[in-house]
């Protein structure tokens, strides 16, 4: 680089500028939390709902599954799998509860987790929570996920 | 080596190696799930191979990262290493908990893990790359202050030179958004958007720090080119790193129930992040022309320009690629995003430590460079791994387009996993070229053994 551009001046670029957009992030942070409520679902947020979260994150389901596009590429994206199953808990609590223990030779398989009933519903209904957020042009793009 | 202390980083690069042998393996076992689904089933599922092979690289690469700052801060320093004691007992503590934490994956299921460290005191497990118990998390806090204590006290009582600075901000920046990890909201858009600011922040932001000084400070001991010239770079690199890459955290609040502006502010910033990988690339090439003399370490020098070019095309190109948020729309969450992590993780992190470990390694061993045999083989590896890394990420980058245009774009979408059998073909390729990166890194492992003449060279 040429002897005009010192190096005070880069590094003078480089504390500003770091400092500078970190407080714009933190700014658009604080815009983005207090939009949120429009778009995150949260009146839906029930006792249920967050039982059914932990439930999700206790069996590292995002180990193979993606929820609105981030986990693993594994298998199908769950974000919409509420709308996918017919907007039916039941067909995603069956869909769970009927994994065989061995899998299915040959092909992917999803494990068996031994859930009870009621854990069944707690994750059905986050999934069907999940499904309610409102993601910028309905993300994804269509039903397949 | 020029102060006694800094012979610690030995112990964490062996750790660091011996881990990354692992991560692979586990790699090469998901890629063969990819296509034979029920490998392993249910005794590995493909869950926890995923969880071991993602920790481990965070492990075995945080080890780099402390070995190298033990390595390079005292001789910047130009003193011992504040508490050498210190660097050897976190060694210990952070490689067996590090281990047991592997272990527990895959030999408890992981619901039995969260109710066995008691997950619901504080519920920080199962969102990706953050699985570790929240005992482990802990853990990782109370080793990574240990450390800073350390790297700092030898920093601020020594001479403080820019590396040391610029890397002394980066781990500091390492520690602090780690804390983010133990924030998991019930609000699952709360929850996503602060995940990413350990991810993100960590990886296009103080990690690249950290990378720019590794790879600056690999730099001034191979080509003896002026410091002046190295720093001025440094500062500037890192610099449009934090400037693009800071609100660039927004091409990851797309598609998750943020505000729409970030579709503008991400697409705008995050499309300026390869502007410091370019930079990297220049800075690395330039300087090794400008090189005042030639070092020994052919390999070394080989693993520095390696890693600017493909953290480039890993992090900068492939990262490009699919950042706008017209097309993210299609590729969020497919084989596109898993092309791009390889080749950025390979391209900036991994062989940013390998650089560090290829220049220092021989040193510590008490010679200046490998022996002729040694590097020709190590030179061998770096060819294999990373033509291999770059077969993967274009086999996956196929596999990406082929599931976008038929899941997402085709006017009759289909199934997952009807998509998934039609485009196998290309994970079988994939898996073929990871195969390869393993006899790659087997070879590397051999160079450290590998007998051979003594290279001759000149102080100059």
């Amino acid at each position: 680089m040429r002897e005009t551009f010192t190096k005070g001046m880069a590094r003078n670029i480089y504390y500003g500028g770091a400092v500078f957009f970190f407080l714009v992030l933190i700014g658009l942070t604080v815009d983005t939390v207090n939009r949120l409520p429009e778009t995150d679902n949260s009146q839906n947020m029930t006792e249920l709902v967050i039982e059914g979260k932990r439930l999700w994150e206790e069996n590292n389901c995002i180990g193979c599954h993606t929820l609105l596009g981030e986990g693993a590429y594994f298998a199908p994206e769950l974000g919409n799998v509420y709308t996918r199953f017919g907007e039916d808990t039941e067909n995603i609590k069956a869909f769970i509860k009927y994994r065989p223990v061995e899998g299915i030779p040959n092909r992917r398989s999803m494990p068996q987790f031994n859930l009870t009933d009621e854990q069944l519903e707690a994750l059905a209904q986050f999934l069907k929570y999940v499904d309610g957020i409102k993601t910028a042009r309905n993300w994804p793009p269509n039903v397949q996920g | 080596m020029k102060y006694e202390s800094q012979g610690v980083a030995k112990l964490y690069f062996i750790a660091a190696i011996a881990l990354f042998v692992g991560q692979i393996l586990f790699g090469v076992t998901m890629g063969l799930q990819y296509v034979i689904g029920d490998f392993l089933f249910p005794e590995i599922p493909f869950n926890v191979a995923r969880m071991v092979h993602t920790n481990l690289l965070i492990v075995w690469l945080l080890f780099g990262f402390m070995g190298s700052a033990y390595y390079l801060v005292p001789e910047e320093a130009e003193r011992e290493l504040f508490a050498p004691w210190l660097a050897k007992l976190m060694f210990w503590i952070f490689l067996v908990a590090g281990a047991l934490t592997i272990l527990s994956y895959l030999l408890v299921p992981y619901a039995r893990l969260a109710e066995l460290t008691m997950n619901d005191l504080l519920p920080t497990m199962g969102r990706e790359f953050l699985e570790q118990p929240t005992i482990t998390k802990i853990g990782i806090v109370i080793v990574a202050l240990a450390f800073i204590f350390n790297i700092g006290m030898t920093v601020l009582t020594g001479r403080k030179t820019v590396i040391n600075l610029v890397l002394l901000t980066g781990l500091v920046g390492l520690a602090v958004f780690f804390l983010f990890s133990f924030y998991n909201p019930d609000n699952l858009v709360m929850d996503k958007y602060f995940w990413w600011f350990v991810v993100h922040l960590w990886v296009e932001g103080v990690w690249e720090l950290i990378m720019a000084s590794l790879l600056a400070y690999v730099l001034i001991k191979v080509t003896g080119v002026d410091r002046e010239v190295i720093e001025k770079w440094l500062y500037i690199i890192i610099a449009m790193a934090l400037i693009s890459g800071l609100v660039g955290t927004g091409h990851h609040f797309f598609w998750i129930g943020a505000p729409d502006y970030w579709q503008w502010l991400g697409s705008v910033f995050s499309a300026l992040e390869p502007i410091p990988f370019f930079m990297m690339t220049l800075f690395a090439f330039n300087v090794v022309n400008k090189r005042r003399r030639d070092h020994p370490n052919k390999a070394a020098v080989l693993w520095a320009l390696g890693t600017a070019v493909m953290a480039f095309l890993g992090a900068g190109v492939w990262g490009f690629l699919h950042t706008l948020a017209p097309v993210n729309y299609y590729t969020h969450g497919t084989q596109i995003t898993a092309a791009h992590g390889h080749m950025a993780f390979y391209g900036a992190y991994v062989m940013v430590v390998l650089t560090m470990i290829s220049y220092s390694m021989p040193i510590m061993r008490g010679q200046k460079a490998g022996n002729i045999k040694a590097q020709v083989v190590e030179m061998w590896s770096f060819w294999l791994m990373t033509i291999s890394m770059v077969f993967i990420t274009l086999f996956l980058t196929g596999a990406g387009i082929a599931q976008v245009y038929l899941q997402r774009y085709s006017d009759d979408p289909l199934p997952f996993m009807v998509v998934q059998e039609k485009i196998a073909i290309f994970y079988w390729l994939r898996e073929a070229a990871g195969l390869v990166f393993l006899i790659g890194l087997i070879l590397y492992i051999y160079s450290f053994f590998a007998k051979g003449k003594e290279v001759e060279f000149v102080e100059g």
